[in-house]
């Protein structure tokens, strides 16, 4: 039993990192066949570094990534402590559905609406482009948000709330407390929910597709373009950078996560010893 | 940890909105609208067309401009950006049968061809094209053929030849179709001798009942699928464009060994330059196709798209047929001194309605 449940484990990660390898492994290929590998080579990187249609497309993705995380996040923050705080319970149910359906409603529908949305509104104000860098930084925003919440939400829940009220009974303003107490017992929550932001941002096709304008292209977009001609190596190589850097990303989260709970948890421990002393 | 990462990502959100900023510099700004990976783009030292642009107009004209240089990935997907009222181009390069459907919508602005002195370069032949006969909206860009492509290793010298190498029951299980009913049908039109453009249904059943035949020797319907499948000789039958054969060859496996011919009649397509209504700055528009039009964008977009140049100043340069090798400028330009008339007999037109729902209600009783 114990080996088919190690079998069927190393069956698993087989299947779901298989593909990645080989992406990584023809990112090294020596010549530029999509199927054949011949010898050891650095020029697809090279290459890479350039071509200035790619670099735009990564560094406008990027851009937008990092800005739709940290406007999703602060606006995700206040609304999941916005929500947490609302006494009705059919509203606080109610909000919480509303901003489940970015999430929940297909990305096609989310693109699509937003799409005539921009256009009406351009229309109304006579803009020949509707469409721009801005237009898609709200889009990302709306489907963001809901991943926010949902990462800020819980941690709400778990504080204790007798922290921040210790903290106005020893003088803090009701803003200081929140800055002081309430913050970094979220914070872990907060990251995650950025981080989680960036990558939903940096992967999203099907929105940016409809929302995209002549001025801006992001690299899911510019790659899906590639099919008149068959995508290149350079692509992969791309790809592997792009692996990388979503790793390195995530494990510092990781890092920062059982840092933050080991000290929440050190730190309850240690008053309860003081309890029990006293 | 909790500092650096601010500190971190602090760096990251300046970075972002510094170069936001330096983005919205208020130059002039030129969008152009084209095929993914068509254009020399700078890799293996090749020519950065859009950068190179840039610097050459700010010479000339004393002004810096930007181009915002965006891709789509078919005719139909730049339609639909454009009719959807969204967005504004400057400068769009869609195919032929595309062309005339926007020209007949009225989506096009006639080009003031004072702006494009180079369009001297354009030989006769690639005039008074069908879907622009009076030459008032296009610049071709880009043309190409469609041919068979086999492996040497699998078929045999003398089933060579015609559009028969698709159907011969021999190769069952090794031939690809195109994944797309106007080429798919194209392929039987051409092989019937019927006519790829007629509006008869009876002549679309003929062609259907010919693919009906086709289909259980077809190993499967491709678009672009087709490189990796004869790279590495999962298949050894496919009919493909001439240009797109010489990146195949280029990555071919060891054990493989294509080779290309035309059949009698065949398919012929154009891809041109034109200025969609609501452009914002005509003449600078002009001024870009103009300048993909000389001689050094020219060449190097034609080496790097690998199709073949509807351009005199391209193919009649030495360096450039040095460059692409005798086999693949015999291969390309075949049919140079005659394209007018071969384009106007067998290139597709844009269907009416009736006829193209009728062809894709046979073609998907042709894939079942």
């Amino acid at each position: 039993m114990k080996t088919l449940s190690k079998v069927y484990t190393a069956l698993i990660l087989l299947f779901l990192f298989a593909p990645i390898v080989i992406l990584i492994v023809f990112s090294f290929n020596g010549s530029n066949s999509t199927a054949v590998m011949s010898g050891f080579s650095f020029q697809w990187y090279e290459e890479l570094f350039h071509n200035s249609n790619i670099l735009e497309a990564v560094r406008n993705t990027l851009v937008l990534a990092v800005a739709s995380a940290v406007i999703s996040t602060i606006m995700g923050t206040a609304a999941a402590v916005g929500i947490f705080r609302l006494r009705s319970k059919y509203l606080r149910a109610a909000l919480d559905t509303v901003t489940n359906i970015p999430m929940i409603n297909p990305d096609i529908i989310t693109g699509i609406s937003l799409m005539l949305m921009f256009v009406f509104v351009g229309r109304f104000f006579g803009l020949s482009n509707s469409l721009s860098f801005w237009t898609m930084l709200i889009a990302h925003v709306t489907f963001c948000l809901p991943y926010v919440i949902l990462q800020v939400l819980p941690k709400l829940q778990q504080m204790d709330k007798s922290l921040p009220e210790a903290a106005m009974d020893l003088g803090c303003t009701h803003f200081r407390a929140f800055l002081k107490v309430e913050i970094p017992e979220l914070f872990p929550g907060i990251l995650t929910g950025m981080i989680m932001a960036f990558t939903m941002s940096l992967d999203d096709f099907v929105i940016s597709y409809f929302t995209a304008g002549p001025g801006f292209q992001t690299l899911p977009v510019l790659i899906y373009s590639m099919t008149k001609k068959t995508v290149k190596p350079t692509i992969y190589s791309l790809a592997t950078i792009i692996f990388f850097v979503i790793l390195a990303l995530l494990t510092l989260s990781n890092l920062v996560d059982s840092d933050t709970d080991k000290a929440i948890k050190e730190a309850r421990k240690k008053k309860k010893a003081k309890n029990q002393a006293n | 940890m909790k500092k650096l990462l601010s500190v971190l990502l602090s760096a990251a959100l300046m970075l972002g909105l510094c170069s936001m900023l330096t983005a919205c510099g208020s130059a002039k700004t030129l969008n152009v609208y084209n095929w993914g990976e068509y254009i020399s783009d700078g890799s293996e030292d090749s020519l950065d067309t859009i950068k190179a642009f840039e610097a050459w107009y700010e010479e000339n004209y004393g002004e810096k401009i930007k181009v915002n240089y965006t891709t789509f990935s078919s005719n139909e997907d730049m339609y639909n950006k454009l009719s959807s009222g969204a967005v504004s181009y400057d400068v769009i390069i869609p195919s032929d049968y595309m062309i005339a459907k926007m020209i007949e919508e009225d989506m096009l602005v006639p080009l003031n061809f004072d702006n494009i002195p180079n369009y001297a370069n354009i030989d006769e032949n690639f005039r008074g094209l069908n879907y622009d006969p009076n030459d008032q909206y296009t610049v071709p860009y880009s043309y190409g053929v469609v041919g068979i492509i086999y492996n040497a290793n699998v078929v045999d010298e003398e089933d060579v030849g015609g559009w028969d190498l698709l159907w011969n029951e021999k190769y069952a299980g090794q031939i690809l179709q195109f994944n797309n009913p106007r080429d798919a049908f194209g392929t039987a039109q051409y092989k019937l001798g019927l006519d790829v453009n007629s509006t008869d249904k009876a002549t679309w059943d003929q062609a259907y009942e010919e693919l009906k035949k086709q289909e259980p020797l077809v190993q499967k319907y491709v678009m672009d699928e087709v490189y990796n499948m004869m790279e590495i000789g999962e298949a050894a039958i496919a009919v493909y464009y001439a240009g797109d054969y010489f990146t195949m060859l280029d990555a071919q496996a060891d054990d493989v060994d294509l080779r290309f011919y035309y059949p009698e009649r065949t398919n012929y397509f154009v891809d041109a330059m034109c200025i969609p209504k609501g452009c914002q700055n005509q003449e600078l528009a002009e001024i870009f196709i103009n300048y993909m039009l000389s001689e050094e964008p020219a060449i190097a977009n034609a080496e790097y798209i690998y199709y073949a140049s509807p351009n005199s100043v391209v193919y009649n340069s030495e360096d450039y047929q040095e460059e692409m090798g005798e086999e693949a400028m015999e291969i390309l330009y075949m049919d140079v001194d005659n394209f007018k008339a071969l384009y106007n007999q067998y290139g597709f037109l844009n269907q009416d309605k009736d006829t193209l729902s009728y062809v894709s209600e046979l073609w998907h009783k042709v894939r079942n």
